[in-house]
């Protein structure tokens, strides 16, 4: 009963799972009921945690510590090399450039990102609009990285320059109508990371400018009613009152767009595969394991991926822990 | 963390707050405030809509001319969702679709019920270790799933269920328990002692409290994190990529999505449509569970 061939037969599967799942938490709860006495509480609670903590152990921390053991081996696994695969991705020309794109990717998305979901927070607030023109920007949330990346590629697309041949996407076509000559956008090195790049915030900016509004709306209304009987104007209504008043929130949007940027896979891997110099660490990662069978080389990478992670997360924690004290 | 919601705030009627009234009129007044919403607002709706304009157009018209010649010369059909969807000669983006529905559902319901369990226990039940377990978890949410796929899928592997979607939904399930169970305990600790205390009292145990008293006033948490989760196992690749070991038979619409941008990146009559039939399912939740959305995205924007 681990297979199903038929569309029918597949849902069957899967009404079948959730049948079983509902058999074992219903025994599950049925045997904490059996324990008695003073240290009943006790036994209640390490059997409603047992399946929890046997998942995590199993499926999150011992393949932690399994991964870090293997970036220490060659790509077969079978010979200890020390920091070999590390010395690797400082030193290969190949992984500096994925290095080299990773920290391009870290710096602008989140950057970019919040300061659009900024700016159309503060334009859109108290306007008759407010309610649609956020739906708009926050729609792409909902996309998939892999639906956004199609859209995107679409706007990137390219027809040779012929005489009868028209473009059909949007930018090229743009550059015709300015006079200009169409490019293939994606193939190019160096701008081609920034036109990926740019899918990313078109996804994010949209929780930056959510949780942003919100804390523009939370803003104490006396403050922004005395700098304004000051004679403050709107730069320094947003210089002086709003962007000090939302300050931790800015913070935890931009450790949190950083995290998510880190991680991303799905649209270098869509839109080029990697190919032409748009690599990036998670992607990287993906080919070498399982590409290359490079399995000692990805282990490093989903380590190092994990490292570049646990300062950015410590710090957005604190932040907001911050945040919600204020 | 939870924020306000987006909400209209002006009102017609009688001004009761006059200052907030004229702020918002001078700001509205500003030309080039309103310029510069109204940019941002079309270039981020303008390459979906693009995308969606084509999906509607014959295969012909898409690849010879641009999407926007659609409104001087209308053509319309709906042969590019038929051959996206058929599987005899198009993409057959049907089988995947169910394939997306079978992945989720138990991936949504399992990690939900392990974490409220869980959480409950954290929550309303004094046992030793308590607090390391508990910061345990919370820890294991910044594990990126990079760090655990090979070993899991070896895993998978030795216990005979590679290829499966047993290997999917367990994935799931592991990587969203942490999130779950830190949120939902941070819903029930704020649900007053007191009340569950008068259902002990009342002789009631653990499952008749929880059934009785919590899960009514759970409700948003569950539903927040359950949305949340939801999407991000419809819009998975990596997760679905790696356990679906490249084959067809388990695979989600992403990854076949994925697949025919790779293999045919210029079919964009059968893109478009597939895209759509992939964004429907989220955009659908989104419009009419809007308020639950917002709060999940936000809740979980760390996880992964």
């Amino acid at each position: 009963m681990l297979t199903a061939d038929t569309n029918a037969g597949k849902i069957g599967l899967m009404i079948a799972a959730i049948l079983l799942f509902a058999a074992v938490v219903g025994i599950i709860l049925f045997i904490a009921t059996l324990f008695r006495g003073r240290l009943a509480d006790r036994f209640t609670a390490y059997i409603y945690l047992a399946p929890t903590l046997i998942m995590l152990a199993v499926g999150l921390v011992y393949p932690g510590v399994r991964t870090i053991y293997q970036s220490f081996f060659n790509a077969a696994g079978d010979a200890f090399i020390g920091l070999g695969n590390y010395e690797t991705i400082f030193t290969d020309s190949e992984q500096l450039t994925v290095l080299r794109n990773t920290v391009i990717w870290v710096v602008l998305t989140p950057f970019v990102a919040t300061a659009i979901g900024m700016l159309y927070a503060i334009l859109v607030d108290k306007t008759k609009f407010e309610s649609f023109a956020k739906a708009l920007v926050f729609l792409p949330m909902a996309i998939s990285f892999v639906g956004a990346s199609i859209i995107w590629s679409f706007v990137y697309a390219y027809r040779p320059d012929q005489a009868n041949v028209k473009q059909i996407g949007l930018l090229n076509q743009v550059v015709v109508w300015l006079g200009g000559t169409p490019q293939q956008w994606l193939l190019t090195d160096w701008l081609n990371t920034f036109l990926l790049i740019v899918v990313l915030i078109w996804i994010q900016a949209g929780f930056a400018m959510t949780v942003l509004s919100a804390a523009i709306k939370a803003i104490p209304e006396d403050i922004i009613e005395a700098a304004r009987l000051d004679g403050v104007g709107p730069w320094g209504m947003f210089r002086f009152v709003t962007l000090p008043a939302i300050r931790p929130a800015v913070v935890v949007v931009l450790t949190t767009i950083a995290i998510g940027t880190l991680k991303v896979f799905d649209i270098v891997r869509t839109m080029t595969g990697g190919q032409f110099n748009t690599s990036v660490i998670a992607n990287e990662f993906y080919s070498q394991s399982f590409r290359s069978d490079n399995q000692g080389l990805g282990a490093a990478l989903a380590v190092l991926l994990f490292i570049l992670v646990i300062p950015i997360v410590v710090y957005n924690i604190r932040q907001l822990k911050q945040s919600e004290a204020l | 963390m939870t924020t306000a919601l987006p909400s209209t705030e002006v009102l017609p009627a009688a001004v009761k707050d006059e200052t907030t009234t004229s702020y918002a009129k001078r700001k509205l007044s500003s030309p080039w405030a309103s310029l510069a919403a109204l940019v941002i607002a079309i270039l981020w709706t303008l390459p979906t809509f693009g995308l969606l304009v084509s999906s509607f157009r014959p295969e012909r018209a898409i690849k010879t001319t641009g999407w926007w010649t659609f409104f001087s010369d209308p053509q319309v059909t709906l042969d590019n969702y038929k051959a996206v969807l058929d599987s005899e000669e198009g993409a057959g983006l049907g089988s995947f679709f169910i394939n997306s529905i079978v992945i989720s559902i138990p991936s949504v319901l399992i990690p939900l019920t392990l974490a409220t369990i869980a959480a409950y226990a954290f929550a309303w039940i004094k046992f030793p270790g308590r607090n390391l377990l508990f910061l345990v978890i919370f820890a294991l949410q910044i594990v990126p799933l990079q760090v655990t796929l090979i070993p899991l899928l070896t895993l998978y592997v030795d216990a005979g269920l590679a290829n499966t979607f047993w290997t999917i939904w367990l994935s799931h399930s592991i990587f969203g328990l942490p999130l779950a169970i830190y949120l939902l305990h941070n819903f029930m600790r704020e649900i007053p002692a007191s009340l569950l205390e008068a259902a002990r009292v009342d002789g009631a145990g653990h499952v008749a409290i929880f059934f009785r008293v919590l899960l009514p006033l759970l409700r948003p948490a569950l539903a927040a994190f359950g949305i949340f989760q939801f999407l991000w196992v419809w819009n998975d690749l990596l997760v679905a990529l790696v356990f679906g070991g490249g084959g067809t038979e388990i695979a989600p619409i992403t990854v076949a999505l994925a697949n025919l941008s790779g293999t045919r990146g210029t079919a964009w009559h059968l893109l478009s449509a597939g895209a759509f039939v992939s964004i429907i399912v989220p955009v659908t939740i989104f419009l009419f569970l809007q308020r639950y959305f917002v709060r999940g995205l936000l809740a979980g924007s760390v996880k992964g």
